[in-house]
């Protein structure tokens, strides 16, 4: 009997060494910053560890999902959210929260060195742009040759019956690489023509993603040979030898602003605005700029390694407010029209 | 005087400190319940009813979601992929339990053991897995005949390979249970064997044939971890309410499909209860169990068979295992540890798996402990039989309620900030409350049946010794449920580490698990890390199943004695 008794006795032992360590390791815990972020997953690490070298007394929280599902999550939240600063997500969807008064007017020490053009116009600022992700097509040039596929030059190549069932998106309810396609469509051609393109584009869809890298990853493998994606992943893929043209469609190209912005009910308004601070500065410029061709620093964005040459004179004239405004309407009919297919093709 | 009669007299014992244990356990296990069972519940039914800010508004939600043809294609996609999952399921099963019962196929211990893999793995890896086979790039892609496994095909695959050891688990009982004398008798008539198969096996296995296809048609219809992973645009109702609450953050219209996902749940609840109360009284007590005789055509028909079904088991897992060392798939094929390296692709790395596994430990310990309370003071206490009659009815909830609907009900009930239990919310504490509540029922009515073969006796002795029901209990029931408690245990500790269904609403981002990770890494695209993940969480599953093999011999060794009639 007393082994039964032992055993237990043992249980009840570790269980209150476990307990006696987490308690340990929350007395030497730095100060937490609840980062709401739709940056992709693999950069995260980097960008803490750099921001907490330079800050030793804070730790950062990613709470990371993609752009659609980030945005909604905060503005289901609101005012009760847990986050203390919004990061790398896009400005469409940080004017939306502007709007409803959701975050605060910060003006981060030295933002007068970034473009005045890529943050809030109010000052101080509510939210400031911090790099440009852009459209581009992702096409596997492999499977390419072997299914006889053309190289698609344009948008409008994309409708051709040739590349039925081979093309990959991402749904724009929760991809913000999603729905910049589909809001630069809109904004080229007029929504009446962008909905008939769009139209013409689910026949030759395979099917639609969750996030806006995983069209290029999929590529990259050949699952489909082509993904309506951005530069950057399709660049990356590419330099890490993956068998992948990166092509920029002559029409011009969809992109937004990966930005931060305060939020009012921030519980580490400290904590946010160290963080708002090192995001301006031009070590956290050169880091983004390690993935993105425009960063909001002038001057000191290089060229990236297999980025579509010209890249920043094919990117639209992008009206964030639109799009901002409109961004509810087109997804509700975008779910309407597409959201359902009953079969993949 | 009569047993009954010493019973009753110690049970009125004037001042027992051990029955005003039991009465206070017993009240206490009625009030948890309530509280994280039934309150979470209620609070999906009144959010049903109200718009996203908290306004009532009627059935309207419920006129929204009926008018959305979108929605509607969801309810006939889902009973579809439900019904063809359970006839094919079904049949399987039903094959492979007879091999293992009414056969002398050789290796059935084997087959037995193989059975079982599925239970070791969250259903997302038989996704993964079967897009590298099936997929467009996938290695045996050609016995599709060009159809595509993203859709309907895969999530039949998927679901099947995930729910096999469920339904076998139901026939293999189903079909033990078998009287060798109307075989005799069959026999003597002359009767063939298609005809005695028809008239003795099926009807006598026709209850677990229901259970079972009850069973498989609610675990299809609320998994989300396959439709999620390789569904592609053919949308059903458990990746609709991910939808609805994640994507777009609309949790009144999440509720909504929470409540329709309920509907087949508390069906096939209702007559899986019923039908195995009929299946216990069906066996008499004369019965001679059935002993197989060999029979060599049969025999290796159904090895040929079994095998195959194997095949199909081991090659979802082998897949799985490859696609996580492959480095580049399908251009690069050496092998290498890279997609293991979790801290590069992702915030959380592995610190999603340690969150996993610190998880499934306190859900094993502290769910072990409670179910067996709870079960122990509605077998074992007397008096207050409403309290008791009310903790079983309590504790038979959960098997009624889908995963998904769990998880959301605790988001409603425990998010809310005029709780005073809001506090649990966001942390590992949550994760293990809804994990031990999720799969409460089974471990409940495991120790039931445990307990109620133990003698009540023992305590009609220990009160008359004045020995307190505490002491007795520790002292006799512990050690007599011992290898079952090693049982439920590991139950827990293996639905702790692969369970997404709750915990994809519930995590927060230091609590995020291993399950989440896999779903996270495939949503961004990153396959092969998220096949490591979950080749992580089997690895896990594994390693946990050799313990308990270890420790319940040795325990067993040394607990037993009692049980050996030689021993002193």
């Amino acid at each position: 009997m007393g082994t039964v008794a032992q055993t237990f006795g043992r249980i009840a032992g570790f269980a209150a060494v476990a307990t006696l360590a987490i308690g340990i390791e929350a007395a030497a815990a730095r100060e937490k910053i609840t980062v709401y972020t739709a940056v992709e997953p693999e950069e995260l690490t980097g960008f803490a560890e750099a921001f907490e070298a330079d800050n030793p007394d804070y730790e950062i929280q990613w709470v990371r999902d993609s752009t659609g599902v980030i945005t909604a999550k905060l503005l289901a939240e609101g005012e009760n959210s847990p986050a203390d600063i919004v990061w790398g997500l896009a400005a469409t969807s940080l004017l939306m929260m502007a709007d409803r008064g959701l975050l605060e007017g910060y003006a981060p020490a030295g933002v007068d060195k970034l473009s005045p053009a890529l943050m809030d116009k109010q000052s101080p600022p509510r939210w400031v742009g911090q790099r440009a992700w852009v459209a581009s097509l992702c096409v596997n040039t492999y499977e390419a040759e072997a299914k006889g596929l053309p190289m698609p030059a344009s948008w409008q190549d994309l409708l051709k019956p040739v590349y039925k069932g081979h093309i990959v998106m991402p749904n724009p309810a929760s991809s913000g690489t999603g729905f910049l396609d589909v809001s630069s469509w809109m904004q080229i051609w007029g929504e009446d023509m962008a909905w008939s393109y769009m139209d013409g584009l689910h026949e030759n869809i395979g099917i639609y993603t969750h996030s806006g890298s995983a069209p290029c990853k999929m590529a990259g493998r050949g699952e489909y040979p082509i993904g309506v994606s951005f530069a950057y992943k399709g660049a990356q893929l590419k330099s890490d030898g993956a068998p992948v043209a990166v092509i920029a469609p002559s029409e011009g190209l969809g992109w937004d602003l990966e930005s931060f912005g305060i939020m009012k009910t921030a519980k580490n308004k400290a904590g946010a605005k160290a963080f708002a601070d090192w995001s301006v500065t031009e070590k956290a410029n050169r880091m983004y700029n390690e993935a993105y061709a425009v960063v909001a620093m002038p001057g000191i964005a290089k060229p990236v390694e297999n980025f579509p040459e010209n890249i920043q004179d094919k990117m639209i004239d992008n009206d964030f407010g639109w799009a901002a405004e409109n961004r509810k309407r087109i997804l509700e009919e975008w779910e309407k029209r597409y959201g359902s297919k009953s079969a993949p093709k | 005087m009569s047993a009954a009669d010493s019973t009753a007299l110690a049970g009125r014992a004037p001042i027992d400190g051990g029955r005003l244990v039991s009465t206070l356990g017993l009240l206490a296990g009625v009030g948890l319940l309530i509280v994280f069972v039934a309150a979470p519940l209620a609070t999906i039914f009144i959010k049903s009813l109200q718009d996203d800010l908290g306004a009532y508004v009627g059935l309207a939600n419920f006129a929204k979601y009926f008018s959305s043809a979108g929605l509607i294609q969801s309810i006939f996609n889902s009973v579809e992929i439900a019904l063809v999952v359970t006839v094919l399921a079904c049949l399987l099963a039903f094959g492979y339990a007879y091999a293992l019962t009414r056969t002398c196929m050789p290796g059935r211990t084997l087959f037995r053991a193989i059975a079982m893999i599925p239970i070791l793995a969250p259903s997302l890896l038989s996704a993964i897995a079967l897009i590298y086979l099936f997929g467009n790039q996938g290695m045996i892609k050609g016995l599709l005949f060009g159809n595509s496994i993203y859709g309907p095909i895969g999530i039949v695959l998927g679901i099947t390979f995930y729910v096999f050891p469920h339904v076998l688990m139901i026939m293999v009982t189903a079909l033990s249970t078998a009287d060798a004398r109307l075989y005799e008798a069959a026999e003597a008539m002359c009767t063939s064997r298609w005809r005695a198969f028809w008239t003795i096996t099926v009807p006598g296995a026709r209850y677990g044939l229901i259970s079972a296809g009850f069973v498989v048609f609610t675990l299809t219809i609320t998994d989300f971890g396959v439709p999620k992973v390789i569904g592609g645009n053919f949308n059903v109702l458990a990746t609709d309410i991910y939808k609805q609450v994640v994507g777009q953050q609309s949790f009144s219209m999440g509720a909504v499909v929470g409540l329709i996902l309920l509907f087949p749940a508390i069906i096939s609840f209702s007559v899986d209860r019923i039908v195995r109360r009929k299946q216990v009284a069906q066996l008499s007590a004369r019965a001679v169990p059935y002993v197989p005789v060999p029979n060599k055509i049969r025999d290796r028909a159904f090895l040929a068979f079994c095998s195959l079904v194997a095949v199909f088991l081991i090659g979802i897992i082998g897949t799985a295992v490859f696609a996580s060392l492959v480095t580049y798939w399908p251009y690069n094929l050496t092998l290498s540890l890279v997609h293991y390296d979790f801290n590069a692709i992702d915030p959380n790395g592995w610190a999603s798996f340690t969150n996993s596994l610190e998880m499934a430990a306190w859900t094993a310990v502290i769910g072990t402990s409670v179910i067996f309370l709870g079960a122990y003071f509605v077998e074992k206490s007397d008096g207050l039989p409403f309290a008791r009659g009310l903790l079983h009815m309590l504790a038979m909830i959960p098997m009624a309620v889908p995963g998904l609907v769990l998880g959301l009900a605790y988001v409603f009930f425990f998010s809310n900030p005029l709780n005073p239990l809001s506090g649990f919310y966001g942390t590992m504490a949550i994760l293990v409350l809804s994990t031990v509540v999720h799969f409460y029922t089974v471990s409940h009515l495991s120790f039931v049946t445990a307990l109620k073969q133990v003698d009540r006796e023992f305590e009609a002795v220990s009160a008359s010794l004045k020995v307190p029901a505490y002491k007795t209990m520790w002292r006799v029931h512990v050690p007599i449920c011992l290898p079952l408690i090693i049982d439920v245990a590991i139950y827990l500790f293996l639905n702790a580490m692969t369970t997404v269904s709750a915990a994809v609403f519930l995590y927060a981002p230091d609590t995020k698990l291993a399950s989440i990770a896999v779903l996270n890494m495939d949503d961004v695209g990153d396959q092969a890390p998220a096949a490591a993940m979950a080749i992580m969480i089997v690895l896990t599953s594994v390693c946990v199943k050799l313990v308990q093999v270890v420790v319940t011999g040795s325990l067993l060794r040394r607990t037993s004695v009692w049980r050996r009639r030689d021993g002193h």
